[in-house]
């Protein structure tokens, strides 16, 4: 019988690490377990997560109705259109953010840069995301997630790359997509993927999960998982292109629990009411009458690049390991 | 006897996982998202989430003013965590605009217990739940910051009201859906069991 690889980890984090907050009365307290990881991205299900830059545009994206934002120095367009290495951001900035709004702050670090990971938690971040829109810091191990109390958020453009994710200690999986282009079609292509591969694995009997765990170069436990819920253990969003109401109900409709939107908004004309429209049509995503309303009248969407276009050098998704 | 058909606001939040618990005691989940379905329900679960987003969604689905005339006319509602910030009369270190349905005379503080790394589980004593202590996971929680005398608190953590219910209402800042002990679920329908039999 294959051990539970949640059930395993769980127990494994559990262990020595009761949280220091609170009074002293609470010692059976546990915080940063995989539960409590886990948890917080089923909460978010449902939602839209905004990249802003200042603490002007989080509260935008609040009063829209986002479910949390993701603080950044440059969205991705900008990334893409001025070059240069792009880092973890300004943490004034970060704090301007978590000051300036109630819901979740997420951050991005560098793949590999546990460091740029370490000071997003002690500054108090509710999610990282180890994202390959930022220079990648390390070109074999992304981070050891385990180690850290405040979860993290991965991309993946195959169930493969999810879980190998997963065994790292990932708490929340999203699409990669092609971040800063405006078109959906990579993140279509990653979502229709994983959730292919995860309907195949459902399919096999239990004695060839082995050798598929070998092809998808990830841990036989999480993969047998995989193949009895039906879905990966964690909650799936997309990301990467998404810039219309309809972009949003679409990878709804994949599949998609939920929903990151990077320039998509605040390249846009209008962003307050594309945010707007954005947030009720993923909520809306199976109601054709609703994203008719909300696609009126939202001025200029962000100025697209045809991924088919990008040279390989300056495609995101194929960062990471 | 089929069970009680329960409704689980669906605009956002952990939907599926209150729907599974539903189904574990034997009542018959359905998701609402407009007002109209709200009259086929024998009670209603208002899911994690994010309060804001919830609250914003429930204005602009015209959810709001039916969701509190329900309330008022005694429909047996069940919040978690947001759901329970929604059933408050008044927040605290929330956004002073954001909507609220109301019902549950308590005022609570949102993100009470800290930030996500403050994040926990813990075992925790509830009056009316039989057994041994339910397991429960604390995100970003509120807890209850002042309730009003009809309001029975049924746990705590750190002297703090953390699970509260008053006739049919019933809140918890903790996540019940998430752990796979359905014995806080099972409360909830029994109330809107015997609350159905007497509307």
């Amino acid at each position: 019988m294959v051990p539970d690889w949640s059930e395993k980890r769980r127990h494994i984090m559990s262990q020595g690490q009761t949280a220091t907050a609170g009074p002293a009365t609470d010692s059976a307290r546990h915080a940063g377990t995989a539960r409590v990881k886990r948890g917080m991205a089923e909460m978010l299900k449902g939602g839209v997560i905004m990249d802003v830059v200042t603490a002007e545009q989080a509260r935008i994206a609040e009063d829209a109705g986002a479910v949390a934002v993701m603080a950044l120095e440059r969205v991705p367009a900008d990334i893409r259109a001025q070059g240069g290495v792009a880092r973890m951001s300004d943490p004034d900035m970060i704090s301007e953010i978590i000051e300036a709004v109630s819901i979740p702050v997420m951050a991005k670090a560098r793949i590999g840069h546990f460091v740029e990971a370490q000071v997003l938690q002690a500054l108090g971040v509710d999610y990282v995301d180890e994202s390959e829109v930022l220079t990648p810091a390390d070109p074999h191990h992304h981070i050891d997630k385990w180690s850290f109390t405040v979860p993290f958020v991965c991309g993946a453009t195959n169930l493969g790359e999810a879980l190998r994710r997963l065994a790292e200690g990932a708490a929340m999986i999203r699409s990669k997509g092609e971040a800063g282009t405006g078109e959906v079609s990579n993140a279509v292509v990653h979502m229709r993927t994983i959730r292919a591969e995860i309907g195949r694995l459902s399919a096999l009997p239990a004695e060839e999960l082995y050798a598929a765990a070998k092809e998808l170069r990830a841990p036989v436990e999480l993969v047998t998982e995989v193949a009895r819920l039906g879905r990966l253990p964690v909650v799936l969003f997309t990301a990467g292109g998404i810039a219309t109401p309809a972009d949003a109900a679409l990878m709804m409709q994949l599949g998609a629990d939920g929903v990151f939107v990077g320039s998509g908004i605040f390249k846009s004309g209008d962003p307050a009411r594309r945010a707007r429209a954005i947030v009720e049509a993923t909520t809306m995503f199976n109601d054709p009458d609703v994203l008719v309303k909300v696609s009126r009248g939202l001025g200029e969407a962000m100025v697209g690049i045809n991924v088919a276009e990008l040279p390989s050098a300056a495609r995101y998704a194929d960062r990471g390991w | 006897m089929s069970g009680p058909r329960i409704g689980i606001l669906a605009l956002q939040g952990d939907v599926r996982e209150h729907a599974r618990a539903l189904s574990d005691v034997g009542a018959r989940p359905v998701e609402v998202r407009r007002a109209t379905e709200l009259a086929a329900v024998d009670g209603l679960v208002l899911p994690g989430g994010e309060s804001t987003t919830i609250g914003r969604l429930l204005q602009v689905f015209e959810l709001l003013e039916p969701l509190r005339a329900a309330v008022v006319a005694g429909l047996p509602v069940f919040g978690s965590c947001a759901g329970m910030i929604l059933l408050a009369r008044d927040v605290v270190d929330g956004r002073p605009d954001q909507p609220l349905i109301g019902g549950l005379d308590m005022v609570v503080r949102r993100n009470a217990f800290g930030r996500q790394v403050d994040s926990f589980e813990v075992d925790l004593d509830v009056d009316g739940v039989e057994g041994p202590p339910v397991h429960a996971v604390f995100i970003r929680a509120p807890w209850v910051e002042k309730a009003g005398d009809a309001v029975e608190v049924l746990a705590r953590v750190a002297e703090a009201p953390v699970a509260v219910r008053q006739g049919s209402l019933l809140a918890t800042a903790f996540h019940p859906e998430l752990t796979g002990d359905s014995r806080m679920h099972r409360l909830f329908v029994d109330i809107a069991r015997s609350s159905g039999s007497g509307r």
